[in-house]
């Protein structure tokens, strides 16, 4: 049964690939917000432009996925938040962008609008003014309680996001983030931009998911234009989103493990990460293959040398990597702090569909590679762990176990990379009307959304990125109640959410 | 874990040497920084570390120079969590709009003598970001700039290089 079933619907005009896009009315749109809240469909993504607003759902078990659209004739449309907490921060993010409101709306403080811009609204395309009132944290009231204001500059080296933790003693009663310090404007930047420009912006989203990104705008893009890419391109892509993960989650290992004080964990696997990065230079010319996935293809092959620099990579993870497994489960006082600390229900990974280990160590059992199974990752063998401890510890074993299987996962690819061309040409325009498409990857946090709209002559109309953390950060509010202050650092570390990748 | 810690003991170190001062860091900082402020200080740096908008990359670089290749802090550089501790304020990004309050008073918040090294092409002039009606575009907008580190991101060797020549910089004219 197709997602659009129970949906009243009309099948929106301009063509959008690979799922399709309806248009509906309130009572349409009411009862998409009902299949969510039924937990039947996932909340996959939600943004709007001047006189829209689109949302995508995935049905979890079917793995479709369909976007709805709701016109705002009166510059309004049906809160979905009011009814489906996931969606809070997106639509307070679609009321800053585009001064559309949302009707019956519980909550409609600004998210990125730090009334720095110099104007509201900045994507509405109107002149308009907005009330400036100082930002409202939620109340938290009772006996003995404190208030901890933490960031935006943060103590370590990190992105910027406030924090306001409520505590009574050293235990936290509330955290609530706020967020969009690093609003860049990526969206606005977009809109207009050639296709090499946007991807180029698409690339420096979340700088440490920049492949993620590319390989999302690019598919769209393809998707879009309806264009095939060559096999070997789509292998060389797999290869870098790979490394990428391998890298971020050697960072990550060590990171969490040097917040709860063990520091020869994170020298160990900052040895692995940087050995990685150096294969990922001496394979595609640089450390984060930024630029390289294009729209098309790859905008260059690997290196000569590139494919003894990752076998040698791949053999001395294989010799140290089992050794710092090893070390990490026999480290009682590690564990003491990781087993059992900032959990996150499977309840919650579920109703926010929380991608990436937040989700999978929280019974979540979704991966953009195999729901999808987008290519090469329909010819690639491997597995996808799952945990339901939902804690520090069990996030950390997601990683481990996902190093294991990029391991594997590159290993194949190196076998199988057969030769070929490197990039489908596009068309130089495509006549007549717009086209979208969109996309879904996994990035090493989770499934990075992207949408888009060109014109005829390849110029974005409009494009969102989604990054997971949208619907992980959230979740990093409950998984720290009941905890102690210290342990912050380690449940946040444990989630590395992007900061970049949601203020855009 | 003693087996693990006894191979880092008994094998070679993978500690690079250090790659020489960039010369052009070197010019540009010969016509920025303050002779008497030079004085002041020893062979030993302090690096407070501002992310101004940044898409993270620049910050996954800033992190490798502390592994065990590039070892920063043999050089007498160690990041340190507060500005008030710090004689180095290492800025990327673009200076979101968002942050620009947040830089001046990080800024404002470090005692003299004080350098700021913007890094990466966004902190130069807003790079990829600049034109943006979120964005001010380069870190010398919102504070003085002594050193700039080019590169989307640079490399760690990059950036040892620009911070290794401020270090001579500065002790030189001790």
């Amino acid at each position: 049964m197709g997602i659009f079933d129970s949906i009243p619907h009309v099948p929106a005009e301009l063509p959008h690939r690979p799922w399709p896009r309806a248009v509906v009315t309130e009572a349409g749109w009411q009862t998409a917000i009902d299949r969510m809240v039924e937990g039947r469909l996932t909340l996959l993504g939600f943004w709007g432009e001047r006189t829209a607003v689109h949302m995508a759902m995935l049905d979890g078990v079917s793995t479709d996925i369909a976007v709805v659209t709701y016109e705002c004739t009166d510059g309004t449309f049906p809160s979905v938040a009011s009814r489906h907490p996931p969606a809070l921060r997106l639509e307070r993010t679609i009321h800053d962008l585009f001064g559309l409101v949302p009707a019956a709306a519980d909550d409609l403080r600004p998210w990125l609008d730090h009334y720095a811009w110099g104007k509201p609204y900045p994507l509405s395309g109107r002149i308009a003014s907005r009330d400036v009132r100082p930002y409202q944290f939620l109340p938290a009231e009772g006996e003995g309680l404190h208030q901890v204001a933490v960031g935006p500059v943060h103590a370590g080296i990190i992105e910027p996001g406030h924090f306001r933790f409520t505590a009574n003693g050293e235990h936290v009663v509330r955290l609530e983030q706020w967020l969009g310090y690093t609003h860049k404007g990526i969206e606005s930047l977009m809109q207009g931009a050639n296709l090499e420009t946007a991807a180029r912006l698409a690339n420096r989203t979340s700088g440490d998911s920049a492949v993620a990104y590319a390989f999302a705008f690019a598919r769209a893009a393809e998707a879009a234009l309806d264009i095939k890419v060559p096999p070997r391109a789509t292998y060389l892509r797999a290869l870098m989103a790979e490394l990428e993960r391998l890298a971020n989650h050697f960072g990550d290992i060590g990171a969490i493990c040097n917040d709860a004080s063990f520091a020869l964990m994170h020298a160990q696997t900052g040895i692995l990460r940087e050995r990685t990065l150096r294969a990922a230079d001496a394979a595609f010319g640089h450390r984060l293959m930024m630029d390289v996935v294009v729209p098309g293809g790859v905008a260059r092959d690997i290196a000569p040398d590139g494919i003894p620099a990752l076998r040698t990579l791949l053999a001395e993870i294989k010799k140290v990597f089992p050794r710092l497994i090893e070390l990490y489960d026999n480290t009682a006082s590690l564990q003491d702090r990781t087993v059992t600390t900032g959990i996150v229900k499977a309840e919650y990974a579920r109703q926010f569909g929380a991608g990436g280990y937040v989700g999978r160590a929280s019974g979540r059992d979704f991966d953009a590679r195999r729901a999808i199974a987008y290519m090469p990752y329909d010819s690639l063998s491997f597995e996808v762990p799952v945990l339901q401890a939902g804690d520090v510890n069990a996030r950390v074993w997601i990683r481990i176990r996902e190093v294991e299987q990029s391991v594997a996962l590159i290993a194949q690819i190196l076998d199988q990379l057969g030769p070929g061309a490197l990039e489908t040409a596009l068309p130089a325009g495509i006549g007549g009307g717009a086209c979208e498409g969109m996309a879904l990857t996994e990035a090493f946090r989770g499934d990075v959304l992207v949408w888009l709209r060109l014109d005829g002559d390849l110029r974005v109309e409009r494009c969102h990125l989604r990054d997971a953390s949208w619907f992980q950060w959230p979740l990093l509010e409950t998984a720290i109640e009941g905890n102690i202050i210290a342990d912050f650092p380690l449940c946040n570390k444990s989630f590395n959410c992007s900061y970049s990748g949601v203020d855009l | 874990m003693r087996g693990t810690l006894l191979e880092s003991l008994t094998h070679g170190s993978l500690t690079e040497p250090a790659p020489a001062p960039d010369e052009s860091a070197l010019a540009e900082l010969a016509t920025k920084v303050n002779r008497a402020a030079q004085a002041r200080l020893g062979r030993s740096l302090a690096i407070r570390e501002v992310d101004a908008g940044s898409c993270n990359g620049c910050e996954l670089e800033i992190h490798a120079l502390s592994n065990a290749f590039y070892d920063i802090e043999r050089f007498g550089l160690r990041f340190v969590a507060s500005p008030r501790h710090a004689d180095v304020l290492l800025v990327t990004g673009p200076v979101t709009k968002n942050m620009r309050q947040a830089l001046e008073r990080t800024y404002n918040a470090t005692p003299d003598p004080k350098w700021v090294v913007a890094v990466g092409g966004c902190a130069i002039d807003g790079g990829i970001f600049g034109g943006s009606y979120a964005c001010v575009g380069g870190v010398s907008e919102i504070v003085p700039v002594d050193l700039h580190i080019k590169g989307c991101p640079p490399s760690p060797t990059d950036l040892l290089k620009g911070l290794l020549a401020l270090l001579e910089h500065v002790s030189v004219k001790r």
